[in-house]
């Protein structure tokens, strides 16, 4: 939380020698509160008092970052309960597991899909994240020799799983320079994991048995100067699991209490057998606070709709998804096809481009500047009126593409069609339907 | 340092509203915490979900959504009855699609005909849906209630257009209504207060805050309905403390990735599995919004959700 002027005030010298730049250090800390000047311009501010500005200055919940290059992943930093208070920020990695004791084709097959299910969507591409790297048999070398595959076939993140530190020491060898988030410390072997993590920058997750054990390790890693890690309650049950989620974080938030200030990881695939139902707890998690969600396999049915429930949660609730305005083809039009025109809201694009393409008429699409609002909401704010969908159908080259004079507009907006036969000169304006389920079998009454 | 982990203080609670035939009520409602934090508050009556029955054989359904009621979907009642007894479902919710002037626009006698077949044949709560069309649903709602006067049916949607019309008629033959409203949190606080002044008691009243699909824009209907409990239950917002009804599974399966088939779109996977977790799914997160009564169509997407709920309600 950050600090007020006054407070930050009882922390400088209070000699007003006037170097930082402003006459005052009261008035040197109330730049520093509004954001507007770096601690670092006073020459004289005690160590205490940067280190407790710095504690103050730090978030909530820890941002920590696992791999590197493009497919470097960010969790944590949330700042809020709920998305609507603000926005979840840092989308939850998902990740799928392999072990060393599977057969070589299950392994290909997971890292094949991995690879593979990569999903376009609104300008994003939806896939998983991270693999993780799970050590069954115990033994170092096997180990290694699946990490280092798991690295040369994937640009991805990767989680090491093993409580052993001799093991991990390998799959981190393996993992070179790819900063892999190792799990898990726990009370045992908390001095080993430590020392590795330290050594080598990487992240690390702490494992322990209920919220009160997992404090403690956290406080003791903190102490010894790690700072990226990630929390596991050990819990497997949903009810237990769901609850843990909501007391780190609202423990992290509400009380601002640092032991749990950091970014969760849960395991799905430890929760059942059933990928279906696998792939719900994931969701549930997607919701309320996962931070990592290791899933045992991906496929694309229930891979698919979890993405979906990724992209939908962390929207920011304060900026509509637009799509750019302009003229979209679907199935292949020529110059007899239909032209409808929309609003560029992301989803009801989505949806009357989806319906045109059902109803297998090939049509042009053309989408309207209405600065992310929907039909009925742009129309009510006078962002898709006669004049404004005219200029727009008249600039985007639509009418050089076809050779009737007819363009169909949503029923939600039918009142225009007036304004905008008036516009459009010698164009005929159709209404279509108002709910965008009824477009194929309006299409298919199509006639140039 | 051990945490005391903060509790939220809540000050409201969900209006508890029985449903159905008098003798075998379904209640829903009251909530006192958020949606399963089952750790500060309780949930006298876990949420229910309401299987989906068409008064018309439906048309373009993808494949995995027909083939469970192949059997019946020429026939309401059977295909209700079906629903309750192969398939558990603890209410039946009859959309009457066919009404719609853009498809069949089949009659309001037509829609009263299968309302009262389908209320003969189960004996769970029956939730009676118009086709979101304004003036329609008005006039086919109303006939609906009353030719079907002593049936408690739930009426939807009742909206700021019609509420004058339908609140009198489901006063007068002792319906329930589902207020709905276009994703706003304050339009449907206003519904409930109008419905109020009209004098529809509490005990009547459901939220229908119209709900979208996974990939479809769910992420302003989850929204609104945790800004709506959040209100009903901190802030002592008492014309929002109503259980919220969720038609979800006609705006999951309407969408294109749950009707594409395996050959059409390999990397979606297997259409049944597919299409019954993006249902399930949605579900799942309405849930966690607070739904309270879930109107669903697949029955493996249906067994999933009741056993998700289980496990977050189990001890
Ligand atoms: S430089 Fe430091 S001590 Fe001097 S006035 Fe500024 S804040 Fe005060």
């Amino acid at each position: 939380m950050a600090l007020t002027g006054i407070q930050i005030y009882k922390l400088l010298p209070k000699t007003n020698c006037g170097e930082c730049g402003v006459p005052t250090c009261l008035a040197f800390a109330m730049s520093l509160a509004a954001g507007k000047a770096e601690l670092a311009a006073c020459p004289y501010v005690s160590e205490e008092a940067k280190a407790e500005l710095a504690d103050a200055a730090a978030p909530p919940i820890r941002a920590v970052e696992i791999g590197t290059g493009e497919r470097k992943l960010k969790i944590g930093g949330e700042t809020v309960l709920f998305r609507h208070e603000k926005t979840f920020v840092n989308r939850p990695g998902i990740a799928v597991l392999v072990t060393d004791e599977m057969r070589d084709e299950a392994v290909g097959g997971r890292l094949e899909r991995f690879k593979t299910l990569a999903y376009e969507r609104v300008g994003l591409t939806l896939q998983a994240d991270l693999v993780a790297v799970k050590s069954a048999s115990g033994d170092a070398s096997k180990f290694g020799a699946l990490t280092a595959k798991v690295k040369d076939e994937t640009e991805a993140g990767i989680i090491l799983m093993t409580e052993d530190v001799s093991v991990m020491e390998a799959g981190r060898k393996a993992c070179g320079d790819r900063k892999p988030l190792m799990y898990a410390a726990n009370k045992e072997n908390a001095d080993g994991m430590s020392a590795l993590s330290k050594e080598h920058g990487c992240p690390l997750a702490v494992k322990g048995n209920g919220l009160d054990e997992v404090s403690e390790l956290t406080t003791k890693l903190t102490e010894e100067g790690l700072h990226d890690l990630v929390i596991d309650s050990g819990a497997r049950g949903i009810r237990k699991a769901l609850e843990d989620q909501i007391f780190i974080r609202r423990g992290a938030l509400l009380k601002k209490y640092k032991p749990l200030g950091f970014p969760t990881i849960a395991f799905p695939c430890e929760m059942t057998d059933d990928l279906m139902q696998e792939s719900l707890i994931a969701s549930m998690f997607v919701a309320k606070y996962g931070g990592i969600i290791v899933l045992s396999d991906l496929q694309g049915y229930a891979l698919f709709p979890l993405l979906l429930s990724r992209m939908d949660i962390y929207t920011d609730p304060q900026r509509p998804m637009a799509t750019s305005p302009g003229v979209y083809e679907v199935g292949g039009p020529n110059e007899d096809s239909p032209v409808l025109v929309t609003c560029n809201f992301s989803l009801t694009y989505f949806i009357v481009s989806g319906e045109v393409e059902a109803s297998r008429v090939p049509a042009w699409l053309v989408v309207v500047d209405t600065e992310g609002l929907s039909v009925l909401t742009a129309w009510a704010a006078g962002k898709f009126v006669g004049d404004l969908v005219g200029t727009s159908l008249k600039k985007c080259g639509i009418m050089d593409k076809v050779g009737h004079k007819k363009v169909i507009i949503p029923g939600y907006a039918a009142a225009i069609s007036g304004d905008l036969e008036d516009e459009l000169g010698d164009w005929e304006v159709l209404v279509g339907p108002r709910e965008s389920a009824h477009i194929p079998a309006y299409l298919k009454e199509w006639q140039p | 340092m051990a945490l005391e982990i903060p509790k939220m203080s809540y000050n409201g609670v969900i209006k508890e509203i029985p449903l159905g035939k008098e003798a075998n009520p379904v209640i829903v409602g009251g909530e006192t915490s958020y949606p399963f934090y089952l750790f500060e508050g309780e949930m006298p009556h876990p949420p229910k979900i309401a299987m989906e029955v068409y008064d018309a054989p439906p048309e373009e359904w993808a494949q995995a959504a027909l083939e469970p009621f192949a059997d019946v979907i020429n026939d309401p009642a059977a295909w209700a009855q079906k629903c309750v007894s192969s398939y558990g479902a603890e209410m039946v919710a009859l959309q009457l699609a066919s009404t719609d002037p853009n498809a069949q626009d089949n009659s309001g006698e037509h829609a009263v005909e299968v309302t009262k077949k389908v209320a003969a044949a189960i004996d769970v709560p029956l939730i009676v849906l118009g086709s979101n069309n304004l003036e329609k649903d008005t006039e086919v709602l109303k006939m609906v209630a009353e030719a079907c006067a002593e049936e408690r049916l739930i009426l939807g949607p009742v909206t700021e257009g019609n509420y004058k019309a339908l609140g009198a008629a489901s006063l007068a033959y002792h319906h329930t209504i589902a207020a709905g409203t276009p994703i706003d949190i304050n339009q449907a606080k206003q519904l409930n207060i109008l419905l109020g002044n009209l004098g529809v008691p509490d005990e009547r009243i459901m939220v229908d805050p119209t709900v979208a699909s996974l990939g479809y824009g769910l992420e302003y209907c989850y929204s609104v309905m945790e800004r709506d409990r959040m209100a009903a239950l901190t802030q002592e917002d008492e014309r929002l403390q109503f259980p919220i009804v969720c038609n979800l599974a006609k705006e999951v399966w309407k969408t294109k990735e749950a009707k594409l088939t395996e050959q059409e779109a390999p990397l979606l996977g297997d259409p049944l599995k597919r299409g019954v977790l993006l249902e399930a799914m949605t579900a799942l997160l309405l849930l966690l919004a607070g739904g309270d009564i879930l109107i669903m169509r697949h029955p493996d997407a249906v067994q999933l959700v009741r056993g998700f709920m289980d496990d977050l309600m189990a001890n």
